[in-house]
């Protein structure tokens, strides 16, 4: 990964991204060797649940578990299954105009795997028993949400660079304590996606770094896309701690691993370094190395921008929904042929049996 | 979605030599369609060799509120480990 090799090799922050998540696949697999925890004694389901947690070991589909953590998976997945497919849309504003064939291949390749990455995500969602159906249908009339940051709208080329650096960045650096989650099909939901992001944010990094020593019309670009995407991108971690609602509880359950603040505060201090590299800056005249805390000092984002955005009032927000229900509705068609084909066909080899 | 498809589940073969491992799942309307798609959503950096799609519906499972019990018969019988048995020293290939 790019830049971040500056700290310590013992500093698990200091890892790449991609070790973390293989370091989480390894612990994933150890736990699952370590055989079933002690549960002499345990007849209650919820003691059962806590000692599968508290021994690190995955709760799965079938398991007993308390409502409410079923609850908080559900909205958690689905929030995060409904941003892989938004995201899809600012980006893919940009496929038919990206500079060259091979960007072109490129960007194709990655607005897909935003669709695999909200397809594993909603298989994740759906072994709580909530249907596709629901899912779906409460993205469309916003009874659940997506990230705030695809209600920004991609301006230019370099966009799609800055949200590969600082958007996919952000969402790994959220993302890789995910694959540590206390629940299996989630874990392992983010393990795929997390090895798959990496590149994504490698190919936007790749295309800042350069337009960065580009003409200097690129190089202006891309400081401007870096411009309007750093705040909304530490916006994505969340309100801060002291006003984050689900924080504590998800933590218990090791749903959560970190807090909004911490997994800020590791994105900027993995980013300053990486931009120094594209040689462009980052928009923040406060940004300032503290030597007693190893990190940097920065602005927070306009929380209430992010509240805003959130309540439905960003640049695009109708825009995005309306899309996603006019690609739902116009596909209607589709579902319904291939629905009748497969009758037709069941019907044909029932016919054949009874022939034969 | 659920008025037109079904629920699959795919089995990946990462490699010649291991066995299918569950991967996720999926809809689709049909057996053929599953199958293309598993391969478009699963397979993307060429994961497997082989595919099995099976209807999530057509899978009986053990039920976790049993707990250990249903598969308490097993944990009585150690002599069906080779660890039980006791080897006389000296005594090879074993």
């Amino acid at each position: 990964m790019y830049g971040n090799d500056f700290v310590p090799p013992d500093d698990p922050h200091g890892q790449s991204l991609l070790d973390q998540v293989a370091d989480a696949e390894r612990a994933l697999n150890e736990a699952a060797a370590s055989g079933r925890p002690d549960a002499t004694g345990v007849d209650e389901a919820l003691d059962y649940f806590n000692a599968v947690v508290a021994a690190e070991q995955k709760v799965e589909p079938r398991d007993w578990m308390p409502e409410a953590y079923r609850k908080t998976l559900i909205r958690q997945i689905a929030q995060h299954a409904h941003s892989e497919i938004i995201g899809m849309q600012p980006e893919g504003n940009w496929i038919s105009r990206a500079p060259s064939l091979k960007r072109k291949a490129i960007l194709l390749a990655k607005v897909q795997d935003e669709a695999g990455h909200g397809l594993y995500l909603y298989a994740a969602a759906e072994t709580l028993g909530i249907s596709r159906d629901e899912l779906v249908e409460m993205l469309i009339d916003g009874r659940q949400k997506y990230s705030s940051i695809f209600n920004y709208p991609t301006l230019s080329w370099a966009d799609v660079g800055a949200i590969g650096w600082l958007v996919d960045g952000a969402a790994i650096v959220n993302q890789v304590p995910l694959c540590r989650c206390s629940y299996g099909p989630y874990a392992r939901a983010m393990i795929r996606v997390c090895k798959e992001e990496s590149f994504h944010q490698r190919q936007g990094y790749e295309i800042l770094y350069t337009l960065a020593h580009g003409t200097p019309e690129q190089r202006a670009m891309a400081q401007d896309a870096v411009n309007r995407w750093w705040y909304p991108s530490l916006a994505m971690f969340g309100p801060p701690d002291t006003d984050s609602t689900h924080s504590e509880q998800s933590m218990a359950w090791k749903i959560k691993r970190f807090s909004n603040d911490d997994l800020r505060q590791r994105f900027v201090d993995m980013c300053v370094q990486q931009a120094e590299v594209l040689t462009l800056d980052i928009p923040d005249p406060d940004l300032r190395f503290d030597t007693a805390r190893q990190s940097y000092d920065f602005t927070q984002p306009d929380y209430d921008e992010l509240m805003q955005v959130i309540k439905g009032n960003g640049p695009c927000n109708r825009q995005r929904i309306a899309n996603r229900k006019s690609a739902h509705d116009d596909g209607a068609w589709v579902r319904a042929a291939a629905a009748a084909y497969a009758a037709k066909n069941d019907q044909r080899v029932r016919e054949m049996e009874r022939a034969a | 979605m659920t008025e037109h498809s079904q629920l699959w589940e795919v089995f990946v073969r990462p490699r010649r030599g291991l066995s299918h491992t569950h991967v996720g799942s999926l809809h689709a309307p049909d057996a053929e369609v599953a199958l293309r798609n598993a391969r478009d959503v699963y397979t993307r950096r060429q994961e497997g060799v082989s595919i099995w799609v099976v209807p999530a519906a057509a899978i009986t499972a053990s039920s976790p509120d049993e707990k250990d019990s249903f598969f308490d018969p097993a944990a009585d019988k150690v002599y069906r480990h080779p660890t039980f048995y006791e080897v006389p020293e000296g005594a090879g290939h074993l």
